[in-house]
């Protein structure tokens, strides 16, 4: 393709594409830089390797992090998925009051996180939320402290992120359903299949596209899950809910330990580089080599 | 007579000051703090009116929380934007920027009022001194050591009140019974490693805890007596409730007062809960420095004052690092707080029992307790108190294990 075709789109595109190597290239280059020395409160240029990942790679508390992305991560994709999808479906059956419960449902996602945490937080806490509750009508029996416990906690902060995110996929989902023909509904009540399994085995593979963006849209949020831990738990019980989004921010602010953060901000980007790029390789390279065969 | 002088000095120097910076004008200041609750806002009030009394303009500049603020103030800093004035801890968190040249040296003020003579304790100077320059103004000192007890709690189970923590752990079981929660406990991080810290300087003294903090002496780390306070401090762990983790501390106070809990362990900041609830000290609560050895942690609030290009600004800076330490303003501004002065020539006539307890404590230089911030970086303590609030919270990290972990802590060289 040579170079002055679509000249004009080029030069417009110009300034994004400066702005983007200088600020997003610019500043991954200068975290990697700094977290080669030990800085402190401010940056300093004093080089002492790869100190800082090692500590890093020493901490509990990064190691807890890591384990809690993936836990928050998976449970708030299938959550989000699984529930979306339900509730699409459950909406698609032609029922009365439909733009009620739609708004009902994706109410939530137009809450910002932190007071979606700070509600659970309410209902969680064991003194004067359900539980309580629960015990003031007579149940004692009833126990529901995942918020203070340390190995159920991170479970209450995918709740919280699954009551939020799930109303917006569902309407993802919705504007997929609607988008089937007519005539594949008709032939499949000809053919006297069940259901619940045209929905599963020929609607959901239609559907593609639309799982496809809405684990891009959600996954995007699940690596920088920030406002929300700390509204709900702070990263507590101890630091049972840390992330690692959280640990960069705390040694960048309280701890005033920069090298630290900077060392802890290139590992989380490198992660995210080693899951999209075998993604990112598919859809850019392979894709068009097969499109242009 | 040294002292009548100084006292002089700091009488007219100010005075002077003030009517140098008057033909020079009239001056602007912004002041970076965090001092949002009611009781700290009338306390910072106090330095604003005294600041605009002089003739100059105040631009208050509030952010909630510590850590918010500090980031801000350093943002700004290394932006090129750096406020007149901003608030930091009693501790090593602006060493940084000294050592970055970054901060504007208050020598001129300091030498020519005398700081030396007159701030007290001597520690302060510690503090804010470097290469033999004043670079931070300590406003007031604020200390951990206390337990917060409600006296009806006792009287309904017919305990004394508790003066160590034994004593508290021995009637603990009994209050259990009563339906009341021994020990109200915030479970946020700093206010689980500040009570850790308040145990151990009550079990094992404080030179002990001076040799680890301060020498990183690892003999006196594994001589035993830190395994015991760790173990006291689990055992103090069993007797809270299961709502404490994340509650504010506050909120926690509240829990005392209210008589749903017997005892919390917190700073004397916790005082203005139970004023503004008009409980009276030693009536409706007690305040008691647990431990054999009594001593007051010098926590506390200093003032620095970035570098500006600016000769105008530097003026200001000093106009008001001189003000800050003013006796008048000082007694206003610590009434207001709820907090030691820094110096001893100031009127605390209004202080309450609790209070008085303190000002009487810190008179004597044995008493006074250094803590960990004040030898150690921001990085240190918030590693060391990580282990502490997870030792706290996991019953299955072992005693062993912490020991291990903190002396990789101690040795880590942050």
């Amino acid at each position: 393709m040579p170079f002055y075709r679509n000249i004009a789109a080029k030069i417009a595109l110009l300034p994004m594409i400066v702005i983007s190597l200088t600020v997003f290239v610019g500043c991954i280059i200068y975290s990697f830089v700094y977290s080669l020395t030990n800085s402190k409160l401010v940056p300093v240029m004093n080089y002492v390797g790869f100190d800082q990942y090692e500590r890093l790679f020493k901490q509990r508390k990064w190691d807890v992090a890591v384990e809690n992305i993936f836990i928050y991560g998976f449970v708030f994709t299938i959550g989000c998925l699984i529930i979306g999808f339900l509730l699409a479906v459950l909406i698609d059956q032609k029922i009365r009051g439909e733009s009620l419960f739609r708004t009902i449902f994706l109410y939530p996602y137009a809450m910002s996180f932190v007071v979606t945490g700070l509600v659970w937080k309410w209902v969680l806490n064991p003194t004067f939320g359900i539980e309580n509750s629960m015990h003031m009508w007579g149940m004692t029996w009833f126990e529901l402290d995942w918020l203070v416990n340390r190995d159920l906690a991170i479970y209450a902060v995918c709740i919280a992120a699954v009551w939020q995110g799930a109303g917006f996929v569902m309407v993802l989902m919705l504007a997929g359903l609607r988008g089937i023909d007519e005539d594949i509904w008709k032939s499949l009540s000809i053919e006297g299949v069940a259901k619940w399994k045209s929905y599963i085995f020929v609607i959901l593979p239609m559907l593609r596209p639309m799982v496809v963006t809405a684990i891009v849209l959600i996954a995007a949020g699940v690596v920088k899950v920030y406002d929300l831990i700390l509204a709900l738990t702070s990263g507590g019980p101890g630091y049972a809910t840390t992330t690692p989004a959280m640990y960069v921010m705390e040694n960048f602010f309280s701890r005033a330990n920069l090298g630290q953060a900077f060392a802890a901000s290139i590992i989380m980007f490198i992660s995210v580089v080693c899951i999209l790029a075998p993604w990112a390789f598919y859809e850019f390279y392979l894709r068009n080599k097969y499109a242009n065969n | 007579m040294k002292k009548f002088f100084s006292i002089l000095l700091t009488i007219f120097v100010p005075l002077s000051f003030t009517n140098a910076s008057k033909a020079a004008g009239h001056m602007e200041a912004e002041v970076i703090h965090w001092w949002t609750s009611g009781g700290e806002q009338a306390a910072i009030s106090e330095f604003a009116k005294a600041w605009e009394e002089m003739g100059n303009t105040w631009i208050d500049t509030a952010i909630t929380g510590g850590d918010n603020a500090r980031g801000t103030t350093v943002n700004r800093i290394i932006g090129g934007n750096p406020p007149t004035a901003a608030q930091f801890n009693v501790s090593k968190q602006f060493v940084d920027l000294v050592e970055q040249g970054l901060l504007q040296s208050l020598e001129e003020v300091a030498s020519a009022e005398g700081w030396r003579d007159f701030i007290y304790p001597p520690e302060l100077i510690e503090t804010c001194e470097f290469e033999g320059e004043f670079y931070c103004v300590p406003v007031n000192i604020h200390s951990w050591q206390w337990m917060w007890i409600n006296n009806d709690v006792y009287k309904q189970v017919g305990l004394p009140v508790p003066q160590t923590f034994e004593e508290f752990l021995a009637g603990a079981p009994k209050i259990q019974e009563a339906g009341i929660i021994p020990l109200a406990l915030g479970g946020q991080g700093w206010q689980e490693s500040g009570m850790f810290d308040v145990v151990a300087s009550s079990i094992m003294g404080f030179p002990l805890m001076q040799s680890i903090y301060r020498d990183k002496d690892l003999d006196a780390f594994r001589d035993g007596r830190f395994e015991s306070v760790l173990n006291t401090y689990r055992e103090l762990n069993q007797f809270t409730d299961e709502g404490s983790p994340g509650r504010l501390w506050n909120d926690t106070t509240a829990m005392v007062i209210e008589g749903k809990a017997a005892m919390q362990v917190m700073g004397d900041w916790a005082r203005g809960e139970f004023a503004v609830a008009g409980q009276e000290a030693m009536v409706d609560y007690s305040c008691v420095i647990p431990g054999k050895e009594k001593y007051v942690a010098l926590g506390g609030d200093v003032f620095v004052f970035p570098k500006n290009d600016d000769p105008k600004v530097k003026d200001a800076q000093l106009a008001m690092a001189s003000m800050m330490v003013n006796p008048t303003v000082q007694a206003k501004f610590n009434n207001a707080k709820g907090s030691l002065p820094m110096r001893l020539d100031v009127d605390t006539s209004a202080a309450d029992a609790c209070m008085q307890m303190g000002l009487d404590l810190i008179q004597n230089p044995d008493a006074i307790m250094r803590e960990s911030d004040d030898w150690n970086t921001p990085a240190f303590t918030a590693a060391w108190g990580d282990i502490i609030s997870e030792f706290r919270n996991d019953p299955n990290y072992t005693v062993a294990q912490v020991m291990d972990d903190l002396e990789g802590v101690l040795t880590s060289g942050l």
